[in-house]
């Protein structure tokens, strides 16, 4: 005989009673290890029973799915307490992947035609939870036979049911067409619910059927209508408004309807005004009912009138007390900021004491808008406004606060002072929160205020004198501090009062930065090379930086090490370079804007060798010599060179950076682009079976790209093939990396190279050639030069 | 077929959850497909973000890339996990309206009343919602329904 089973109450009360996880997990066992036995006897007495035990100890975390096919049979059974445990034990247990749901489509069927409703009702239930693809196709007929019927408890479930059916298989759509029609017409609010819901589903999925039913927009509104006027309506009423959710689907459909459609919006305008002017807002159901009107007002084609009130209510929402109706108030303006900006202007003061809201969200949310909204007129009042809220903002928002207001402050700025006091400022506060490329963008942006260099440098030197834990700010400082550092020690400044500086303070604050343990790695690297510069800026202590710099040339750091050495090697051999190559860094244009990478920037300009390849020359070490004999190469023709040097060969050696393209860029704007026809390529080099043909592209304006290829018609293969060029003194030229450094034999193959030539006050085009390669195992050098270009390259 | 850019974005309800402050769930009804492993985890990340959070925060929570729309009563959280672009203050009308008619219908419930008789529980819900849809609005229509549904056991 089986056991008699445990009633489900009495097991939940057991089961409550368990101190610990562990009494609860052996309570549980105990009970389904009954329950299988129970399954395994197929007693159908207490099937009902024991799957309900099983729900609640699914329910709790355990696993049931023994119990699957059980609920399979209760399903089919014809009582309806076993049909209605089963069915949802199916809702629970089994989702649409399980092969086992496909067996109760049969029943689900039976149960559809039931003569019972609320049988009828539960198969629709259990379809409209879980129903797959290949379930809903069998049933769909049935579901619509369904809509049809004159039971409206039906037809609210069978359109539910639909809208699962329209989901899962969306070419059914047109099945369900004609039946939501008629539906419109009813008066019972949850068919009509129901209904709405399906055609919202419908039109949603497809853009045909969308076409169809914008004829019944008008049907529409009139029901809105309906619902609006219609005195107390008891059933449906929610705080005094009648049918809340029903006006809220509506409105939802009518906006999907009116979206891009001239007629049907204008059909909808009256009742659109109507809601949003009548609704009563004391109550969370009235706005819902406003925030549904107002999100449909922005998506179709309103006259301006609408969309004004429409922002209104948003203003008063922000005004509310409920900080949940200022959330989704700021939600939408957030999204209508770029549309209707002027509108939303004026809420800014709102907005912004929103920023003060004790929820992180609501803030990130004003944040967004604040800074969507700040233009030339207010840059200043907002200022005044974020800066405090990035002192006491969340960590979270710090960062995104940090660049907002730097994107601000670039695009309206109303001084170059005001710029940097800004930066300066929130470098301070937030220095360990700014993206990496802001350094890069704050060095440009004071190299190009030269009438602030002065109050800069002061100024940065009070800050890191204070705190030298932000690393932005260190950076930025101590590379103001090394090309600057000549107006800090003068003692004299116009915009803020001067300090007092001597010689050796300076050197002590950038060899702390140096050495601190809080400075990273790029840090140092910037410190190292502004007590570089400062070498020449200064008179005194000329000797401390020379030994510092040699201390570092055993650093373990290697980039530092690197510096150190070439710095070394600049205070030893090449001393009479040392002022030419250190000073003043030329105006700069801001890098083109994927330009990330900062030490490009060092490179440029502050590094006299390009030990970093950056895809443009590969030089072999040593770089300095590298230098010596380029400029021996050029220095033949015309002995004044030297000074001028530094400058363009920084551009050859240090390859592309955005800097760069952005120097030619400013020459290509004075020249603008002129196009040429094609010019004809030249041999430029012709010896020992060596040739290299020279072909030419203009690109805009002055530039010009020579691709050389050159080929060996040698028995032997050239290996280690390097090629070096020189121009004239008022040409730019870059060479970028080589296809490869053998050129084979037998003319098998070549290697090519790029040129460009920056040519803009059109010099006759000449060149220098150094060619090395070795061959037959001995190497070969030779120099030659290039002067039969033809004339198109150059004018 | 709309492209997704086009689309509007229907609301749905992905699933309704009613969990105790200490996570024990009450009610779990779930509109989209998951996984067993998935459902558990949902249950406690969403146990973890609501129970954290008091009456100074909005009752809208930025949950993964959906939205949870969540109201406290007593001990209890009554969560719905809809659309980011949802209307949310419907959906807090609607698990007040849902709320309402569990008080009437168990005359003044408290949580050991959603225990006990947890597959009641689900019938209600049954009746106010499908599909991921709110079904049954009016609170009169579902309690007459519901006591209907009673005799017949």
């Amino acid at each position: 005989m089986a056991p008699s089973s445990v009633k489900l109450q009495e097991l939940i009360r057991v089961i409550r009673t368990a101190k610990t996880q562990a009494e609860e997990r052996g309570m549980i066992q105990k009970e389904c290890a009954d329950i299988r036995s129970a399954f395994r006897d197929e007693d159908p007495a207490f099937r009902c029973r024991n799957v309900a035990k099983l729900l609640y100890m699914h329910m709790l975390g355990y696993p049931a799915h023994f119990g699957q096919m059980e609920c399979l049979k209760l399903i089919a059974s014809p009582r309806f307490t076993d049909k209605r445990v089963g069915y949802l034990g199916a809702m629970l247990l089994l989702d649409e992947r399980h092969d086992a749901s496909l067996l109760i489509t049969n029943s689900i069927k039976n149960d559809l035609n039931h003569s019972s409703q609320y049988i009828q009702g539960l198969a629709l239930c259990t379809l409209g939870c879980m129903g797959s693809p290949e379930m809903c196709r069998d049933l769909a007929t049935e579901v619509e036979r369904l809509l049809k019927a004159s039971n409206s408890y039906i037809k609210k479930k069978a359109a539910l049911a639909a809208v699962h059916i329209v989901r899962k298989v969306p070419e059914l759509i047109e099945l369900f067409i004609p039946a939501t029609k008629r539906l419109l017409g009813e008066k019972n609010h949850g068919v009509l619910h129901g209904t709405v819901i399906l055609i919202t589903e419908m039109c949603e999925r497809s853009p045909d059927t969308l076409r169809k039913y914008r004829k019944v927009v008008p049907e529409l509104v009139q029901i809105m209508k309906g619902l609006i006027m219609s005195g107390y309506s008891p059933e449906h009423n929610v705080a005094g408004i009648s049918d809340p959710f029903l006006q809220v689907r509506i409105l939802c459909l009518l906006r999907i309807l009116g979206h891009h459609d001239g007629d049907a919006s204008e059909a909808m305008n009256d009742i659109l005004a109507q809601v949003a002017t009548n609704t009563d807002t004391s109550k969370n159901a009235g706005n819902a009912i406003l925030y549904e009107t107002v999100l449909t007002i922005m998506d179709i084609r309103s006259e301006s009138g609408l969309r004004v009130l429409a922002v209104n209510i948003l203003g008063r929402f922000l005004l509310n007390n409920d900080k949940n109706i200022r959330y989704i108030a700021m939600m939408s303006l957030l999204k209508m900021v770029q549309t209707d900006h002027n509108a939303v202007q004026r809420h800014r003061g709102t907005i912004v004491d929103c920023l003060k809201d004790t929820d992180a969200s609501v803030k990130r949310k004003a944040l967004d808008l604040s800074l969507a909204l700040v233009n030339a007129h207010n840059v200043r009042s907002m200022m005044k406004e974020l800066l405090p809220f990035l002192d006491n903002c969340p960590p979270e928002l710090r960062s995104d606060c940090a660049s907002g207001v730097f994107l601000a402050a670039e695009k309206f700025a109303p001084s170059k002072r005001w710029h940097i006091d800004t930066i300066l400022r929130v470098l301070t506060t937030a220095g360990s929160f700014v993206r990496d490329e802001t350094v890069p963008n704050l060095i440009v942006l004071i190299t190009n205020a030269s009438e602030l260099y002065c109050y800069t440098v002061h100024k940065l030197y009070r800050a890191v004198l204070n705190d030298i834990s932000q690393q932005p700010l260190v950076q930025v400082a101590s590379w103001c501090i090394g090309e600057y550092g000549d107006l800090l020690l003068t003692g004299v400044c116009e915009d803020v009062e001067p300090m007092q500086v001597t010689e050796d303070e300076v050197l002590d604050v950038l060899e702390t930065l140096l050495q601190s343990h809080m400075s990273s790695p790029a840090t140092r690297a910037y410190a190292l090379t502004a007590l570089m510069k400062l070498s020449t800026r200064i008179r005194d202590n000329v000797d401390r930086i020379r030994k510092v710099v040699s201390i570092y040339g055993s650093c373990i750091d290697v980039e530092l090490q690197q510096r150190a050495v070439e710095y070394n090697a600049l205070f030893k051999k090449y001393d009479h370079m040392r002022s030419a190559v250190l000073e003043r860094m030329p105006l700069m244009e801001k890098g083109s804007p994927n330009h990330n990478d900062q030490s490009a920037l060092i490179s440029n300009g502050e590094r006299e060798g390009g030990g970093e390849t950056q895809g443009g020359v590969k030089l072999q070490p040593p770089v300095a010599s590298q230098t010596m004999d380029l400029l021996d190469l050029i220095g033949v023709p015309d002995a004044s060179l030297p000074e001028a040097l530094p400058q363009p060969l920084s551009q050859p050696l240090t390859g592309q950076t955005g800097i760069e393209s952005s120097v030619g860029g400013e020459l290509l704007d004075l020249l603008g682009g002129i196009d040429f026809g094609g010019i004809p390529s030249i041999t430029a080099y012709n010896k020992n079976g060596l040739s290299l043909e020279f072909s030419f592209q203009r690109e805009q304006g002055s530039l010009l790209t020579i691709t050389l290829q050159a080929r060996n018609s040698t028995a032997s293969d050239m290996t280690e093939f390097i090629f070096q060029a020189a121009v004239p003194k008022t040409v730019q030229l870059q060479l970028q990396a080589p296809s490869g450094d053998v050129v084979p034999a037998m003319n098998r193959g070549s290697v090519s190279q790029s040129i460009l030539i920056n040519n803009p006050n059109r010099v006759a085009l000449k060149m220098r050639l150094r060619l090395s390669y070795s061959v037959q195992g001995s190497s070969v050098q030779d120099v030659a030069e290039v002067s039969n270009f033809p004339a198109q390259a150059w004018q | 077929m709309l492209s997704d850019s086009q689309r509007h974005h229907v609301p749905i309800i992905r699933f309704i959850l009613i969990q105790n402050r200490a996570g024990k769930t009450r009610l779990a009804k779930w509109y989209m497909q998951f996984d067993d492993d998935e459902k558990q985890k949902l249950i406690e990340e969403v146990h973890a973000v609501v129970t954290v959070r008091d009456a100074k925060h909005t009752n809208f929570v930025e949950f993964r890339n959906f939205k949870i729309i969540y109201r406290r009563y007593a001990g209890l959280y009554f969560c719905i996990c809809v659309d980011v672009t949802d209307n949310n203050l419907a959906y807090l009308e609607a698990i007040h309206n849902f709320v309402e008619v569990l008080n009437e219908y168990f005359h003044n419930v408290c949580e050991l009343d959603l225990v006990f008789n947890f597959y009641k529980v689900y019938t209600v819900v049954d009746e106010m919602f499908l599909a991921g849809e709110i079904r049954e609005t009016s609170q009169t229509k579902v309690l007459k329904q519901l006591l209907m549904l009673q005799s017949l056991e």
